[in-house]
């Protein structure tokens, strides 16, 4: 979330789509609750079925999954059509203004400039910022100019020199593997009147004129007058330029299980720059995210490419540490007049006390800090590519701490025939859970049994409520919890089972030597409890400490050797300072375990809460928030004032920290986004940082009822690729895949957990299928009847639900049908147990394809067929 | 004193004579709101309750619904209602109400109660089943206008909600109120939830297109101590089954209406509980026990 | 009328009826101060595992720690302090005394031999050292050191770790530090889907 939970309340206008939070947030769903009692903030919903969420919305519109990008093209269409935007804050706090290369090409035969059909990849070269200085007022020539230089050819593009790769934003998955592409011009071209018909604005007004209410109701379904009822409701507080109202945009994976995931939030994060709601309270772009933790797992790096903070992983070509902080340090690329923060510029501080903290004495500037120690990816090792590697023999062993790869997905049964060629599997858990008897799954004859060579280990480990630690929310906040009463039986707490195996096989390399022993030998391992940390001594580590007196030039203060660390300005590249994570720096200091206050105090009344707990980066809590504010410095609602410049004080100071450099005047025209180099917000992507287009452009998923309407010959989203393996198999309308399918969760279990629970089983007992009354009556089938739902790869069976709250929907003409299944029951849970279900697997129907950022699988909207069983 | 901690009883089912201790000590009229224009039907408030009464865990199926099972039950004693209501326009709107007891004003199962003390009313207003004093005749199902109470057939006894009598006798909100994610469930005085009620009533009116906005608190039966926010308060059965203006069955009321100022006859009736109880349930067995707790 | 002893210990009359000496009454019982399951139990603060809303939540065990109490739950209610959820917890918030004391909880470690179809009990012991050897073994088969352009990759393609959703920050630091020192790439989490 670019803000947070409660400040929702300060909303005036909802957005809730792709994501259904009174079912999956109830208690954060108290905050959007908050925005419509005391604000009589509007809400409206966009879901493919009428959620518990749609339950209460003012406005709910029942979209086909996965035209997400259709209808949010449209809304940025509408806004623009209808001069419902804002306008100081596109052209100043935006790349609205930038030039953009000549060359570069929008997707009106579906495919951008610089498309290897071959290799299904992009040259984004022409995808760049054009260099020069400022042309306000130099449209007409330009234009005349550009006409000119039209049919010119690319250009090469090193002319920028000093650039480097456009730095991911916060969260960002790079591309990983590729060869440093391209750099961002360090001067950029840029007009102020917006009318150069290469600037960011023109380009994002013609892609989007596409995106006719017209088209949006062949995309999407939803009738035209029902598109343009929410898209003057959304825009409305935008009416007649006036910017005291807010509106925000709340998603979670209903966007981004896509096969263009990245790019939905990308169109409402421009959607958002565009009508100036980011960095503003009851504003943004909000990631509900859906588990207690995935966000810190995101943050401490449990995602193949990336290190803590967001440090990207060295590549093969980084053949040495400077080779490869040159790659991962961006460079400042800017109007001249502008200034840009560019705090991205610090990653070598941040790269060297990573890697202090990991080895210790061992990482010295001789050795350039143990870089090699760390291993070296060009290519895509995410969560699909572990099963299909596994499938295909290359993964030998896989530790599973609290992840059920079985039921998650997607093509459950691929990932258990994965599991059946590997040596050995190591699984840590609280319940007995489906990958860990992968090998007893149902269908799984004796014979085939006894053929089934894998080892698995399966370790009793310890439930939230007996250890201790911290979980981040969606909103950043890292929150200590405490030990409530030790595990039960012979369990373990995960920390002591992952040290011990990591001490045994560190005494195994010392006895009998083997492979690159060095960082196995050398990893930092200074715990009082070797065997077992305490997670408090790691959470120190973490944020990090002084290895040598050190001295802050701008502040004059000093740090003792061993002393905690205040914030990640401290940080530094020689070698004086570790840091687990920059980004958690400031979050146990001296003064304390900041992640563990609990100061109930909001003296704003924006609910800020400034002393509980603690948020990244440096306790904000409203990200971008210089945003909220005018050129001048002065916020733009004074009833939400979040932060502000104080002439008197020549400092930024508010009520929330300040996203800023503090000390930067107003008259400075320091751009807000501080992460990026450009330090503006991006409405276009430059070069590296998406896999698929500068804009986002509208794609069907990899299984559609219909041909792409706005370029029927460039159907899927061109740079996915499918799999190839024996088991993956995708369906078509063509071999009676004629039903659009859709998985999510119920607010009454937790994913795969749950269902060992008696008290959520009594409240949904089985696992069942919603699906349309006409459908139903179609097939002859009344609610309880047990359905076959069936997609390319395989058979789901279950109770039918059948409801009015998903009705059938004209796609492009074609009468089509939705339906949903509830991912929550696998073969081992109490009703499993009891053999009240079938033990078929939601996930055994999903495909296996990918966002080609985030590496997200496409759970939503795929194709399946539906019979009475 | 002990008695000073405990709640002040204001009407004890089939007792002769006074009410003791009656008036000795103030009281709130406590009360419950239920917004379902921001009820999700999460559940939290049906789980709360189970969990704090430390219910036993009751099998269900699937009936084609998101609601947890048809009705309460005796260990089961707040439902959220699920309703898909079709517009005139074809929309579909997704009702949801959480059933519970009412703690009527004047409750219909007090009335129709012929156990002394197996049920009292609260000054505060909350309903309390007493099963110490309960006979099982199942009287106070057929007297309750909104078919709350539910018998257990193996204590023999019937249950309901209690408003949480514990939690609030010591200064607690109920379970259900504590829960509620979205604050749609609210607790407090009469007097305040009253007023935040119309208020929401109004602004549903005003700034989101309920005309028929209104508050839920039967006149019929005094008013209630859980009252609701509806979107068309003209239409309460919309919201599974809410009785538009619910009433006592007439023979509970002429019953009450008789016994109150016959203090002799009381007795009489008393026995005839018992007899009744006697021909529904048959002669005792053994001596029952409470509901059985959670296995563990 | 009923009344047992039970009904005497647990229960108080109200309104000034004694009790008899004897222990019996004959008047009923009408209003009972029960005290409050959770008013001595141990309170410890903590953090729901499901949703990424982190709601507090105060978990009562039994006992007053004292030494000989071994602690067990009885019971979980939200944090009214916690300035997110102030109190409220939904319907699998509500239920975590359930997660937390629940007889299909995994005891001890077991291990499935190859070709076998059923599980058996193992030490941790044994399964440490078995796992170590099987760790080592993958790595030392499968590590690669240079790529076939001379590149130094250091990295091993046979192990892959996926981390789980409540799996803390912690905890997630140790795997990334362990891990990558083993040359692990394939290193994933529930963030990703």
């Amino acid at each position: 979330m670019t803000n947070g939970w409660i400040d929702i309340k300060n909303t005036d206008m909802m957005l809730i789509m792709g994501g259904n939070p009174a079912e999956n947030h109830p208690c954060g769903f108290k905050w959007p609750i908050e925005a419509k009692l005391n604000r009589n903030a509007k809400m409206i919903v966009v879901d493919p079925r009428l959620t518990r969420t749609a339950a209460i919305a003012d406005l709910y519109l029942q979209i086909r999954a996965g035209a997400d990008i259709a209808f949010l093209g449209g809304l940025i269409n509408y806004a623009i059509q209808n001069n419902r935007i804002a306008h100081d804050y596109l052209v100043n706090f935006t790349n609205a203004a930038f030039l953009i290369k000549e060359g570069f090409k929008l997707p009106e035969d579906g495919l951008y400039s610089g498309f290897d059909s071959e290799k299904k990849t992009y040259d984004k070269a022409t995808w760049n910022y054009e260099e020069g200085g400022d042309l306000t007022g130099k449209a007409v020539a330009a234009m005349a100019a550009a006409g000119a230089a039209a049919h010119k050819a690319h250009t090469s593009d090193t002319g920028g020199g000093q650039g480097h790769q456009a730095a991911s934003r916060m969260g960002a998955k790079g591309s990983a593997g590729t060869p440093p592409p391209p750099m961002l011009p360090p001067k950029v071209a840029y007009d102020l009147s917006l009318h150069h018909p290469r600037c960011v604005f023109q380009l994002l007004k013609q892609q989007y004129s596409r995106y006719t209410p017209e088209m949006v109701e062949r995309i999407t379904g939803i009738p035209q007058d029902q598109f343009l009822k929410a898209a003057d409701m959304f825009t409305s507080i935008r009416k007649d330029g006036d910017m005291k109202q807010v509106a925000t945009i709340i998603y979670a994976v209903g966007w981004t299980q896509h096969s263009f995931g990245t790019q939905i939030i990308r169109t409402a994060a421009m959607l958002q720059l565009l009508l100036g709601n980011v960095g503003r309270a009851g504003g943004g772009v909000n990631a509900l995210r859906g588990h207690s933790n995935i966000q810190g797992a995101t943050d401490m790096a449990g995602i193949f490419e990336i290190l803590p903070g967001y440090l990207k992983m060295p590549t093969p070509a980084d053949t040495d540490f400077a080779a490869y902080l040159k790659r991962i340090t961006p460079t400042a690329s800017k109007p001249t007049q502008w200034d840009s923060f560019n705090y991205w510029s610090n990653t070598p501080k941040f790269a060297v006390s990573f890697l202090k903290a990991m080895y210790g004495p061992a990482a010295t500037k001789q050795n350039d800090w143990a870089f090699h120690y760390l291993p070296k990816i060009d290519r895509n090792y995410s969560w699909v590519n572990i099963w299909n590697d596994m499938y295909e023999g290359k993964v030998k062993g896989l530790f599973a701490f609290g992840m059920n790869g079985v039921m998650i997905g997607p093509d459950s049964q691929k990932n258990i025939d994965a599991l059946k060629k590997a040596d050995w599997l190591v699984v840590c858990e609280i319940y007995p859970d489906e990958t860990s008897e992968f090998w007893k799954a149902p269908g799984i004859s004796p014979d085939e049994m006894k053929k089934i060579a894998t080892t698995v280990y399966r370790l009793p480990g310890a439930g939230f409520a007996e250890k201790d630690g911290t979980f981040v929310n969606s909103a950043r906040w890292l929150q200590w919890k405490n030990v409530a009463l030790p595990p039960p039986g012979q369990a373990k707490v995960d920390q002591e089972i992952l040290a011990t195996i990591f001490l045994k096989v560190r005494g195994l390399y010392q006895k009998e030597g083997g492979k690159f022993p060095d960082p196995i030998l050398n990893l930092s391992w200074a715990y009082t409890d070797r065997k077992n940390p305490s997670l408090s001594e790691v959470a120190k580590e973490i944020n990090g400490k002084a290895l040598a007196d050190i001295t802050d030039p701008k502040t004059n203060q000093t740090y003792k050797a061993g002393q905690q660390l205040p914030g990640f300005a401290a940080l530094k590249d020689d070698g004086t300072t570790m840091s687990g994570n920059w980004l958690y720096c400031g979050s146990w200091t001296e003064a304390g375990a900041m992640i563990q206050r609990r100061g109930t105090e909001d003296p704003s009344g924006l609910g800020v809460y400034p002393n509980w707990a603690w948020s990244w980066p440096m306790n904000r809590r409203v990200m971008y928030n210089r945003a909220s504010c005018d050129l001048d410095g002065k916020p733009w609602d004074d009833s939400r004032p979040q932060v502000w410049w104080d002439e008197a004080k020549q400092s930024w100071v508010g009520n929330d920290v300040p996203d800023f450099k503090p000390d930067s005047n107003p008259k400075d025209h320091m751009g807000p986004f501080i992460m990026n180099p450009e330090g503006v917000g991006r409405l276009f992507v430059p070069l590296g940082a998406m896999a698929d287009g500068p804009f986002p452009e509208y794609y069907e998923p990899i299984e559609s009822p219909i041909a792409n309407p706005l370029h029927p010959n460039q159907n899927n989203n061109p740079v996915v690729k499918k799999y190839k393996t024996d088991m993956d198999k995708y369906g078509s309308v063509d071999q009676g895949y004629n039903v659009i399918c859709t998985t999510y969760r119920l607010t009454e279990h937790y994913h795969y957990w749950t269902k060992n629970n008696p008290m959520n089983v009594q409240l949904v007992p089985e696992p069942f299928v919603e699906i349309p009354v006409e459908l139903a009556d179609k097939l002859t089938v009344r609610g309880g009847d047990k359905i076959k739902v069936t997609s390319a790869r395989s058979t789901y069976i279950a109770k039918a639900m059948v409801t009015r709250r998903i009705r059938p929907m004209k796609i492009d003409g074609k009468d089509t049908f939705q339906i949903g299944i509830p991912i929550h029951w696998g073969f081992r849970g109490i009703a499993e147990d009891e053999d009240k279900t079938a033990k078929t697997l939601a996930n055994q129907l999903t495909p296996t394809v990918i966002d080609p950022n985030a590496f997200t699988p496409e759970f939503k909207g795929f194709l399946v067929k539906v019979e009475k069983a | 004193m002990s008695d000073r901690r405990t709640l002040q009883i204001k009407q004890i089912s089939a007792h002769p004579g006074p009410i003791p201790g009656e008036g000795v000590q103030r009281d709130l009229e406590v009360c419950k709101l239920v917004d379902t224009t921001t009820c999700i039907g999460c559940k939290a408030c049906e789980v709360a309750c189970v969990e704090w009464n430390d219910m036993p865990f009751t099998p269900t199926t699937f009936d084609n619904t998101y609601q947890t099972m048809p009705e309460t039950a005796w260990s089961f004693w707040n439902l959220i209602k699920f309703n898909e209501h079709q517009r005139e326009d074809g929309t579909i709107q997704w009702l949801m109400r959480k059933d519970q007891c009412m703690h009527c004003a004047d409750p219909g199962c007090l009335r129709a109660c012929p156990a002394d003390g197996a049920i009292v009313q609260y000054s505060n207003g909350i309903v309390d089943f007493n099963q110490e004093n309960c006979i099982g005749c199942e009287f106070c199902v057929s007297g309750c206008p909104f078919n709350i109470p539910k018998f257990n057939p193996t204590t023999k006894k019937v249950y309901k909600c209690t408003l949480c009598s514990d939690r609030v006798g010591q200064g607690l909100e109920p379970a259900c109120i504590k829960a509620c994610p979205t604050g749609c469930l609210k607790f407090g005085s009469k007097d305040d939830m009253k007023f935040i009620a119309e208020e929401r009533a109004q602004q549903l009116r005003e700034h989101f297109g309920y005309a028929n906005a209104g508050v839920y608190d039967p006149a019929s039966i005094g008013g209630t101590h859980v009252i609701y926010v509806l979107h068309d308060a003209t239409r309460p059965e919309l919201y599974g089954g809410l009785p538009k203006d619910p009433q006592i069955p007439w023979s509970y009321t002429v019953w009450k209406w008789l016994a109150k100022p016959v203090l002799g006859t009381l007795a009489l009736f008393g026995l005839l509980g018992v007899c009744l109880h006697y021909v529904t349930v048959g002669p005792r067995k053994s001596q029952p026990e409470p509901p059985p707790r959670k296995e563990r | 009328m009923e009344f047992s002893r039970r009904t005497f210990l647990k229960s108080t009359l109200v309104g000034g009826v004694g009790l008899s000496a004897l222990g019996f009454d004959l008047t009923p019982v009408y209003a009972q101060t029960q005290g409050l399951k959770i008013s001595r139990a141990t309170e410890t603060r903590s953090t729901c595992p499901y949703c990424s809303v982190s709601c507090g939540v105060i978990i009562y065990t039994l006992g007053d720690k004292a030494k000989n109490a071994i602690p067990q739950v009885v019971h979980v209610e939200g944090d009214p302090d916690h300035p997110i959820n102030r109190g409220t917890l939904c319907p699998k918030g509500s239920s975590l005394e359930q997660d937390i004391l629940n007889d299909r909880r995994l005891l001890k470690p077991q291990v499935r031999r190859p070709g076998s179809d059923h599980w058996e009990d193992i030490s941790w012991e044994d399964a440490y050292n078995e796992i170590a050897q099987k760790v080592k073994k993958t790595r030392d088969d499968t590590f690669l050191e240079k790529d076939p352009a001379g590149h130094t990759v250091n990295r091993c393609e046979g192990l892959a770790f996926t981390g789980g959703c409540t799996d803390t920050n912690e905890f997630n630091y140790l795997v990334v530090k362990t891990m990558r020192s083993l040359g692990v790439c394939y290193l994933e989490n529930q963030a990703r889907v």
